[in-house]
């Protein structure tokens, strides 16, 4: 697949910065996200969220709500169907209570009004009857025997023996290969460590906003920020029983996602609140709902265990991970436990992980779902086991560091990869020579991602002058659109400036995947250069027709259609607006199109370094100086693959140090808002610097690898073996806020 | 024959076994031999699982060639954020 490389000198505009096309908007207030939409006669929604984490609803009544003057419509679960196809099911209990409250802020009911203040009013006269239930909101309480169940239907799986008793572990996992018991008897030092995360919000900006108008006759539209409308679509008509035909989702802009946007939550409200009312809905989110009641990360409780003999060699490493997902199934465990030990060659390796139900709302994907947490515990015992064999923690991984044909933690070998690369580099950067003042240490951790394809379709349009117009079905979270152009401008060999890519709604294209799993640079660019290249076919075509000549006798060369040879005769290269304005008469609209399961994804590894001050009288840790060192396969437009470096390596910041869930114990989140739940700000951070590795992926026309994901999986190991040295003492659970590090450093004191 | 491996939870739905032999040249066909082999594996199959073909990971592809001397990984759904 791979056939443009840079080493080749074939590249003329990928690798350059122009500027980016939804800039002007972004930045003069014209672009329009999800709570911008206005359409005629619109009624404004709420939801009614329980107060409680735990409780059975024994009975809703809206009769007074619904008198209420100006309220048009009120739902409760019995306004949806419960023949929902089964893997929607959780997804549509997860917006309306059916029957039970799981979680303080789980929605019961919701309003149309025609103002505010009157949804407001009227979710006040809802009278909800509550049987509070015992609730559990601990990853490792709510593994106990005696911990209030969740769900009375859910059985552990993968075990080998069948229960017969619900459990709050959903399921059970283990990967690896070998014998640790073997691996550990080889080793001459072994080190092993529980740790523990907080849950953590994605953190995004822009609440959750959606416009929804349906009609009785069952189509309908809805406008939505979203990292997925054909999902949002796909998943709304199966809870609603609509055709997905009937349904036109457009994505707005978004204002961040980090994967908090690859599901829904209100959407289905507002659709059912609009069929119920005639009318127009409009659900936004406040602060407060975001955090009670979107998905954040799972929290999680883990154990590793490494063992190395003394020339360094690792000969086991093993690996215990419990991860809570909120009160359905699905906590990503099972990519914690692949990833765990990606980094790394070991002949003996095996990872456990169990899915835990709790008291807490629904995990969704953060950046590399699942494998942050693990990297932290990993790698945080990576640098310790390197520490007491003697060893730098660069040198020890680059000797254990998994390469081409090493057997991986998850089971394949592994095909080429940048990881040994990024280790290179770091390893020879001026940042790990730097000399570092009192109570400041230096962390280094690697990471590993996945990336994935998925279904892409795009389309491709040449106007009558000669620029171009290009659609895909893949939201634009970090840039994309820009890559698109500027992969088309390179294909079509055109100016980036003549390119303007759309995000087009769900009528336009065939299904799209959610722009996940760092695959939309990949997947859309590759359906795109694919759409290009026919496009360049029915280009060369025309101008064969014109200058009467065999098609294959005409070739596309920078731009321009030219004779492919002598023989074809004496023609001057037309260019591509010389072609494009002959189309009415030559055959009509010119155009590309591609549709794919895209193949070919490429692993992603990084490597992060870390300089961090702690104060030793109140154990505030400032991060001093951050570098990323990350394989990018081909970076498209580098500026926009340095800001996914950057902004994986801010939210890791946020993670290791300052963000929390704090749940009291009464099962209800304390601190639902940015005031209390703190992400970093600019006045936090240093610049974070960053080294593009170029690995090309042979998967992709160009070499792409995904690179939103990767650089949020080593942040908190980096920081914490940066805070470790720097305190004397091994951290252990995020964050590591001050007062955690402060009794740290007292316990080991003492 | 295909040697398929699989993930090691995944046993517990195949008597056990970490690896299934099986006839097939692509993986749908895979899918079908392994179900025939191992009824306890067709729910887990029909609800969506990954594979990984000689390092290379595919989701919902059906009639993607598999060799006899190709290294083939079942994996539990991946998803991305």
């Amino acid at each position: 697949m791979l056939d443009k490389t840079a080493e080749n000198g074939e590249f003329k505009v990928i690798g350059t910065r122009p500027e980016r096309p939804d800039g002007v908007d972004k930045v003069t207030g014209r672009a329009r996200f999800g709570a911008d939409m206005v359409m005629p006669g619109m009624l404004i929604g709420k939801v009614l969220r329980s107060p409680h984490a735990h409780a059975n609803i024994k009975s809703i009544d809206t009769s007074a709500a619904e008198a209420l003057e100006g309220v048009k419509a009120v739902i409760t679960a019995a306004d949806f169907t419960a023949d929902v196809p089964e893997a929607e099911y959780d997804t549509m209990v997860n917006c309306i209570a059916h029957g039970k409250a799981l979680y303080d802020g789980h929605g019961v009911a919701a309003v149309a009004a025609t103002s505010r203040s009157i949804a407001n009013k009227a979710l006040k006269l809802i009278k909800v009857e509550y049987e509070v239930l015992p609730h559990v909101t601990d990853v490792e309480e709510a593994c106990k025997d005696d911990a209030p169940l969740l769900h009375d239907n859910i059985f552990t799986e993968g075990l080998e023996e069948t229960p017969t008793t619900p459990s709050n572990i959903s399921g059970r996992v283990q990967f690896g290969h070998g014998d640790v018991d073997e691996g550990f008897a080889a080793a001459d030092k072994v080190v092993e460590r529980k740790f523990r995360t907080e849950a953590t919000h994605q953190g995004y900006i822009e609440p959750h906003a959606c416009v929804g108008n349906l009609s009785p006759d069952g189509t309908g539209e809805l406008w939505c920020c979203t990292q997925g409308h054909f999902m949002v679509r796909n998943s709304c008509a199966a809870i609603l029983g609509l055709d997905i035909s009937r349904l036109r989702v457009t994505a707005s802009e978004i204002g961040g996602g980090f994967g908090g946007k690859t599901t829904i939550f209100i959407e289905p409200l507002a659709l059912a609140l609009s069929r119920k009312a005639g009318r127009p809905v409009k659900l936004v989110m406040s602060r407060d709902e975001v955090f009670r009641a979107t998905g954040p990360t799972s929290s999680a409780s883990m154990w590793i265990k490494i063992g190395a003999k003394n020339d360094g060699t690792i000969t086991a490493m093993e690996g215990l991970l419990k991860y809570q997902g909120g009160a359905f199934k699905g906590s990503w465990v099972s990519l914690g436990c692949m990833t765990a030990f990606a980094c790394y060659r070991a002949d003996h390796m095996k990872t456990v992980g169990y899915d835990v139900l709790v008291n807490r709302p629904r995990a969704a994907a953060y950046r590399a779902p699942g494998a942050p947490m693990a990297a932290f515990a990993v790698e945080s015992v990576v640098t310790e086991l390197a520490g007491e064999l003697g060893r730098d923690p660069l040198e020890f991984r680059l000797q254990n560091a998994a390469k081409e044909g090493d057997q991986s933690s998850y089971g394949p070998k592994h095909r080429a990869h940048g990881l040994m690369e990024t280790l290179e580099q770091a390893k020879a950067h001026d940042h790990y020579n730097a000399p570092l003042g009192p109570n400041q240490g230096r962390g280094v951790a690697c990471g590993f991602w996945f990336n994935f394809g998925g279904q892409t379709s795009t389309s491709l349009n040449i106007g009558a002058d000669g620029t171009v117009n290009v659609s895909v079905g893949t939201v634009d979270v970090g840039g994309s659109r820009a890559s698109m152009c500027l992969m088309v401008a390179e294909e079509l060999g055109v100016p980036y400036e003549k390119v303007r890519c759309v995000v087009a709604d769900t009528s336009s294209l065939g299904h799209n995947d959610i722009t996940d799993g760092s695959r939309t640079t990949f997947s859309s660019g590759m359906a795109l250069i694919l759409s290009a290249r026919d496009a360049k076919q029915k280009l060369c075509a025309r101008a064969a027709k014109i200058w009467e000549i065999p098609e294959d006798a005409v070739e596309w060369v920078d731009g321009h259609a030219r004779p492919a040879g002598p023989n074809a005769g004496e023609f001057d290269p037309m260019s591509l607006a010389e072609v494009a304005g002959k189309a009415e008469t030559t055959g009509g609209p010119i155009a590309g199109h591609h549709e794919c399961n895209a193949r070919g994804a490429g692993v992603s590894f990084a490597t992060h370094m870390v300089d961090t001050e702690v104060d030793p009288e109140t154990g505030r840790v400032t991060v001093l100086r951050y570098t990323v060192f990350q394989d990018a396969g081909k970076a498209i437009h580098p500026a926009y693959v340095e800001g996914q470096f950057q902004g994986g390596a801010v939210q890791g910041i946020g993670w290791a140090i300052n963000e929390e869930y704090i749940y009291g114990e009464d099962g209800r989140l304390q601190n639902a808002g940015f005031l209390d739940y703190r992400i970093p700000v600019a006045s936090d951070l240093p610049m974070i610097d960053t080294v593009i590795i170029e690995t090309p992926n042979k998967g992709h026309p160009y070499g792409v690898r995904g690179v939103g994901e990767t650089s949020i999986v080593p942040p908190m190991a980096a920081i914490a073996n940066s805070v470790s040295a720097a305190a004397g003492v091994r951290l252990t659970e995020l964050p590591m806020s001050p007062p955690r590090v402060l009794k740290a450093m007292d316990d080991a004191k003492a | 024959m295909v040697k398929v491996n699989l993930w090691g939870s995944l046993k517990s739905a195949a008597s056990g076994r970490a690896s299934i032999d099986v006839e097939a040249q692509t993986i749908r066909q895979m899918f079908r031999a392994l179900g025939e082999q191992e009824p306890g594996l067709v729910p887990i199959l029909d609800s969506g699982i990954t594979v990984a073909i000689d390092g290379q990971i595919y989701r919902d592809d059906w009639f993607k060639e598999v060799d006899d001397d190709s290294e083939v990984y079942l994996l539990p759904r991946m998803e991305g954020g």
